[in-house]
This record gives structure tokens, sequence and C-alpha cells, in this order.
């Protein structure tokens, strides 16, 4: 077993919706990877995208943001910001030939915690086929 | 969300209707033109104030705020440098409260269009500025003020004149092809002007009329002189294979990119140069972004090797992230970098590409919104799943 990649994932979760679906995952026993570093943030726009890149240049591998769907904010319109941000960034790592398959905006309610555990299980597979980040282990950078 | 190809054609179209207004000639160079007009702007108590490009003494340039009429001798106003972007001093001098006295304000359109994005980030104010600005032919690069400058000047007004592009200019103004300001009350025809006899000034809005009546010019009706500013546009559009090719998204990936600022030393010139990093306390110096022990002893185990200071590569990509939307292209921060790093052509291929997502030009309209300062409920719906 040792030898087999588990990716290291960072998850930005946002209090309201994504957060609480971790939790209720949790209560319902439902599975989610054991890797997933969980990060309470209290809205999907308070990631700013350097938060990401500083997940990536230390070697995450695969940067997760969740928050509430649209429409659902709990501050009525910071998901569509988020959303607006992460394609920015998204746009910007495309446009260095960076490897912007490593991270995913998701949204997700509080009361799906099936679908917290899909998610963030379905990433994993994701990123367990792109293999480690080749950054963690890099000299010199940062 | 805009077609991403509409971004150069609508600001062809601002343009275009930034300069069909009134006009008038005046037989002096545009320094001199300039002078005489701000002169009697002075007399007649129009403004209190004029801030421009002023030499302050042998091989010294800096922008000024000046309210001595007697010392408007020391203006360069079209002199091709730029010491700071003009955009970024007007905002620290409006940024607590508005100006009360009316000021004539003399910039370059990117500085221009730095000044309307600092408004829309709330840290700048528009109130009593009369804003006077010129068909760009670009920048010297700021160490020419050393030495031979008046060389490179015959050689680069020479170009100015056709339209052409001269070979010391900034790289940033090689490719920038918004060198027709946009918002501008008054706007001198330098492209394709012979600039050492005469000067064109259009009036572009009211505000500039009002300023402008009791002197002594005379409006006449007429088009702008297109022919000179397609030709610049057209020798830009030629440079950019030259000026962005090193950036191709194949051959920049992480190497390329650790490889491109592999010569920084982190001094943050860039930043503090830039007019539209405008944070006061920058997220990159803040102590929070210190490797602690444990980081440290983290990165060493994975790495054998970390590069100090640390945080290069992170605050590089980092203020991409963060100011690309609103980069004007001006070129401070190659500018000023003491490593000659080409950071503002990195800037500016990509802000072009940010910026074309949703049809934005930086700065073009101090009323429109900054893209991520706003949204639509319909859009992006490929991003979050």
């Amino acid at each position: 077993m040792a030898d087999k990649f588990e990716p290291n994932i960072v998850g930005f979760l946002c209090n309201w919706c994504s957060y609480a679906a971790a939790d209720l995952a949790g209560s319902n026993k439902l599975e989610v990877p054991a890797t997933l570093t969980t990060i309470r943030v209290m809205c999907s726009s308070r990631v700013d995208p350097v938060m990401l890149l500083s997940a990536y240049l230390r070697g995450a591998d695969g940067v997760l943001v969740a928050g509430c769907h649209p429409g659902d904010c709990h501050y009525q319109t910071g998901n569509y910001l988020a959303r607006r941000r992460f394609a920015l960034m998204h746009k910007i790592l495309e446009t260095f030939g960076l490897d912007s398959n490593r991270f995913r905006l998701s949204w997700i309610s509080a009361s799906e915690g099936k679908r917290f555990s899909e998610v963030t299980n379905e990433f994993a597979e994701h990123i367990t086929k792109l293999g480690p980040n080749p950054l963690r282990k890099m000299p010199f950078i940062e | 969300m805009h077609n991403a190809r509409g971004t150069t054609h609508e600001a062809y179209c601002v343009e275009r209707e930034a300069l069909s207004m009134k006009q008038f000639q005046v037989p002096r160079p545009p320094d001199d033109a300039l002078r005489d007009m701000l002169a009697s702007l002075m007399d007649k108590g129009k403004v209190g104030g004029v801030f421009a490009l002023a030499q302050t003494g042998e091989n010294s340039y800096s922008y000024a705020l000046i309210t001595d009429k007697k010392l408007l001798d020391h203006i360069v106003p079209t002199l091709p440098l730029m010491p700071a972007n003009a955009g970024k001093m007007v905002s620290r001098l409006t940024m607590l409260e508005p100006v009360k006295t009316p000021i004539a304000v003399i910039m370059r359109p990117c500085e221009l269009r730095a000044l309307f994005e600092l408004v829309k980030l709330e840290q700048a104010r528009l109130d009593n500025l009369l804003f006077i600005s010129y068909t760009c032919g670009g920048v010297l690069e700021m160490k020419t003020a050393k030495d031979g400058l008046q060389l490179k000047l015959e050689e680069y007004w020479k170009q100015v004149k056709t339209g052409g592009v001269s070979e010391d200019m900034r790289d940033s103004c090689r490719v920038c092809e918004n060198f027709v300001p946009t918002g501008a009350d008054i706007t001198l025809t330098l492209v394709g002007n012979d600039n050492g006899k005469q000067t064109t000034v259009q009036v572009n809005s009211e505000k500039g009329e009002e300023f402008l009546a009791g002197l002594s010019y005379e409006l006449t009706e007429a088009g702008p002189e297109l022919e000179a500013l397609d030709s610049m546009r057209k020798k830009r559009a030629e440079q950019k294979p030259d000026v962005f090719g090193q950036f191709a998204a194949e051959e920049l990936g992480m190497a390329g990119l650790t490889a491109l600022f592999g010569r920084c030393i982190g001094c943050h010139a860039c930043g503090r140069a830039c007019p539209v990093c405008y944070c006061s306390s920058c997220h990159f110096e803040a102590a929070e972004n210190e490797f602690d022990p444990s980081t440290l002893e983290t990165e060493l185990t994975n790495r054998g090797a970390l590069r100090l200071p640390t945080g290069t590569l992170y605050y590089q990509i980092g203020r991409l992230f963060h100011v690309s939307i609103s980069c004007v292209g001006c070129g401070m921060c190659s500018d000023v970098c003491p490593v000659d790093i080409p950071v503002a052509s990195l800037f500016a291929k990509l802000a072009g590409s940010v910026q074309g997502m949703f049809g934005y030009v930086s700065g073009r309209d101090a009323e429109e919104k900054i893209p991520t300062s706003t949204f639509e409920m319909e859009e992006l719906e490929e991003i979050g799943a």
C-alpha cells in the first residue's frame, strides 16, 4: 500500500453550504478521500486565487473550491464573483501552459452530503490519473 | 460573454468617436502650444495649477504639480519619458479628498486609463481635473534620460511623424494599440503631425470647451487624421510576434516561468511602480508569507533546496493574478526592473487574453465596472460543476 499514490487535495469550503455538506457526509458515514484537507472560508468569494496558487506551488496535487449553488449564496452574490475569479485564474494558468486541470470549482449545497462525497471522490480519482504534482519536489522554486 | 475578438474593434470605435470633435491649430510645437494655453488658463483663473512632466535640472525629469505660473517653463509634457505612471501620482493627490481648485492634468493615454482604473478601485477622484492628453508615440526607457537623449529624441520624433515605431521605445509601447486617449477633454495630435512646427488641438468634451472659452482659439469642425493612426496601429501589430513570441504557452510552463523569473531578486519594484497594484499593505510583504521553521523544514525535506529570498515566483505569478485584469500596459514594471525581466510584455500578453474574456479594455471608461467586481447570472457555466 505504501507505493500507492493518494493525492493531497486542499479544499476551500464555504461555511454555509459546502462545509455543512462535508459535515453531513460525515454524519451519514459517507466516504470522503482521507487526504482531503479542508479549509473553511466564510464564502467562496473569500478565496483569493493566490491562495490556490500557494497550495499548488507548495505541492498540493489538487485544489478544490466549493460553495453554494449559483443563486443560493448566503451573501447573495459571492459565488458569482468567485466564479469569475476562478475563470480568470484558469485563463491565466492556460496562457502560461500550467496545469489548470488540478483546480476545480464545485457547487455543493448544505443538504448535499452525498454529492460532497461524490465530488471529492471523483476529483481525487481525476487527480490520481494526473499523478503527483511535480512542483512539490522541485528545487529552487517558489 | 463577449466575443474575445471584439476588444480591439470596440476600442477602435470608441477612439473614433472620441476624436470626431472640434479642433484648432496653433503654429507652435506642442510643448510651447501647451505652455501658452496653460498660462492663459492660469491668467484667467480657470485653473489653479498644472500637473505635467517637468524638467527639474540637467538629466532630471519628474512629474510635478505647478501652481506658480513662472515655473511653467519647466514643463515638458510631450517628452517621451515616463518617470512614474501619472495615473498613480494623481491617485495619491486625490485619494483622501477631491481637488478643490481646478487643475489641468497632462498625461499619456495609458496613464489616463490607469487613473480611471484607480477611480473604479476607489483610489482616486476626477473632480475638478481638466484632462489634456495626446495621441501617443510611446516612451523611451527611463535610463535614456541619463545620456544621449537628444539623439534618440530626433529619431523618435521622426518616427512619430509617420506613425512608425522607434527602436528605443519600451517594449510595451512597441505593441500598444491603445495610443489614442479616451476620456480626455483636450487631445493634441502628435502621431502623424509635424511636431517641430505646428500643433493640432482637438476638443473632445463640453468641459474642454468651457475651459477654452474666452481664450483666443478659433474652433473648427474637423474629422481626425486617421491615416497616420492606422499606420501606427498596423506597425505596432507587426511588433507583437517579436515581443510576445517568447511567451508561447507551449514553451512557457513552469520551467519557462522559473527561467523567466530566475533572475528576480524580490525587490518588488515592479509592484511599487505599477499604477494598478495599489494596496498600501501588500499581501506578498506580509509576515504571514515568511516561512516559519516548520514550513522551512517541510519544504527542504521535499525539495532539497530553496531559493532565497523565498516567494519570488509566488509574488510574480500572484501579481499576474491580482492585476492583469486592470493592467493598462504602461510598461513601468519592466522599466524599473533592475535585472531586466520582461515583466511588462508578459503582463501585456496576459492582459490581452484575460480582459478579452470579458470584452474589457482596462481604463477605457471610468464608468465601466472591472469584470471581477461584477457578474452575469448566466455565464461561465462550464467553470463551476
